[in-house]
């Protein structure tokens, strides 16, 4: 709401401003000729004459025209406390306009029209929905706005973003799991080991890390790094280094690298640990959150379950 | 007829009705908004940005980010699904000069706070194609070497302090410490991940 004050200065200024111009028009049309003549104003520049001619009749038509439509606009948008006359439909009543109602009424408009279909898919589980063609291009569409910054728009990832279309899952590949994922995130805690292993002890570790999933490595340096392998990353990644879902260690021994399988990358990712982050999407994705996250796991699902 | 020899021959004469002229929108379109509630009231929960979000936000300036990226998502259906709430006077209240742009290259940057992670942030910072192949953003590599200098840091928010933005003494004296020696990629990522999270609801 306005003041008084500066609900004064709007609607003096802006109704003197359409008033104004009006008289303007009239002011300067007095004592004009009614018809073109071949007199000069008078004005001689560089010998360039200005003929003195009345202003063509559509020029002036078009000139009270923007006075009429200034006073039309007004009318609908408003003006200083006066809302308008448009109206817009929110919550089924029709309400003043204004850019916000303009805006929920755009948005409930649309819901009304994409919450049937949501229900449906929603009512589908997920490895039924990943066999509807139109689902899953919707599940697409969400992926390519929401997710491909970091996964890719062909969900292949990146170095530190994880591949969705490998059937490989730090934190399990499950319907349940994928949404819970998406929904509540996902926070990576790799800690930094080189501190406890120093610097040979993290050469051997990398040989050892190497060893599981079958790259070159040197074997003396890994059977170094064996006992110390059970005492410090048993835990997560387990006796055998196939990982643990639940806490999002991933398996070792499948040659799928987050941070890349080279010598100098492993030794970095043991020497200063890594925490990769998947940001929680359920407040992200704004209305309908759970139908979305319902058709991102479709999508998510089917690019390794097809 | 007026004689418009008069103002076309006077040169600070035209100058005055230019500059009367050119203002005549501004005095119902902008002036009323300095005194509105809705422009001068910050948003509830808006903080001034801290020593280390301000130097981000200068490094934000001096590299253009806002010449190709807005900080103004619009009140329209399209642009608060992709993006989130519609932005609002109330979060620009602190901004001197505010970012809002006019064009966008890249996405509105207006809620981009804690959309990605700060690894992204970095991993997109040093090659923008490491992360999205697709990008033509530039790469910003020496952000990771050069550090923050935090000599001015205090000056920066006095004078932000006049205009008022409500700096502590407190937050004043530890400025400089705070920021010193810090690689600008800290300061940026950190001015980048608070954007726009005081409003989370559309």
């Amino acid at each position: 709401m306005l003041s008084t004050f500066w609900q004064v200065w709007i609607v003096v200024i802006v109704l003197g401003s359409i008033i104004g111009c009006g008289v303007l028009i009239q002011y300067t049309s007095r004592g004009q000729r009614k018809e073109e003549t071949d007199q000069t104003t008078g004005h001689d520049y560089d010998g360039i004459q200005e003929l003195d001619n009345p202003l063509p009749r559509w020029w002036v038509m078009m000139f009270w025209a923007t006075i009429v439509f200034g006073v039309a606009y007004l009318g609908v948008y408003g003006l200083g406390n006066f809302n308008g006359l448009l109206t817009v439909e929110v919550d089924g009543e029709q309400v003043t306009w204004t850019s916000g109602n303009q805006w929920k009424a755009e948005v409930q408009a649309f819901e009304k029209t994409i919450e049937p279909l949501y229900a449906e898919y929603s009512a589908t589980p997920v490895t039924e929905l990943v066999n509807n063609e139109e689902a899953l291009l919707s599940g697409q569409r969400l992926f390519k706005s929401n997710c491909s910054v970091c996964h890719g728009s062909n969900a292949k990832g990146a170095q530190g973003f994880p591949n969705l279309t490998d059937s490989d899952w730090l934190y399990g590949g499950s319907p349940e799991q994928i949404k819970h994922t998406l929904a509540m995130g996902r926070q990576g805690a790799m800690p930094a080991w080189g501190g406890v292993l120093g610097e040979e002890g993290t050469a051997n570790m990398t040989q050892y890390v190497r060893s599981l999933s079958g790259l070159k490595h040197d074997a003396d340096a890994a059977a170094a790094a064996a006992p110390q392998y059970q005492m410090l990353c048993m835990a997560c990644h387990g006796a055998e280094g196939k990982g643990n879902q639940l806490v999002g260690a991933p398996n070792l021994t499948d040659d799928v690298w987050l941070y890349g399988g080279s010598t100098k990358q492993i030794e970095f990712t043991l020497k200063h640990g890594r925490n990769g982050k998947m940001p929680a999407h359920q407040e992200i994705l704004g209305n309908n959150a759970d139908a979305k996250i319902h058709l991102l796991t479709t999508y998510v699902y089917s690019l390794s379950n097809k | 007829m007026i004689k418009h020899d008069n103002i076309e021959k006077s040169l600070p004469l035209m100058v005055v009705m230019i500059v009367i002229a050119l203002s005549w929108g501004g005095m119902v379109e902008i002036v009323p908004l300095f005194w509105h509630d809705d422009t001068t009231t910050p948003v509830e929960g808006l903080e001034p940005l801290s020593a280390l979000e301000l130097e981000g936000r200068d490094i934000y300036i001096r590299e253009g980010c806002h010449v190709c990226h807005t900080q103004m998502v619009r009140p329209f259906r399209a642009e608060t699904e992709r993006y989130g709430p519609y932005s609002v006077s109330g979060e620009s209240v602190y901004e001197h000069p505010f970012l809002w742009g006019s064009k966008r290259t890249g996405p509105d940057l207006a809620r981009v706070g804690g959309r990605y992670s700060d690894e992204w942030h970095r991993a997109h910072m040093y090659n923008p194609r490491d992360v999205v192949p697709e990008s033509v953003m530039p790469s910003y590599p020496w952000l990771f070497e050069d550090k923050v200098d935090g000599r001015l840091t205090p000056k920066k928010m006095e004078a932000l302090r006049i205009v008022g933005v409500p700096y502590t003494d407190a937050d004043i004296e530890g400025a400089k410490a705070a920021v010193d020696g810090k690689p600008e990629i800290e300061a940026l990522v950190a001015y980048l991940q608070q954007l726009g999270t005081v409003i989370t609801k559309r």
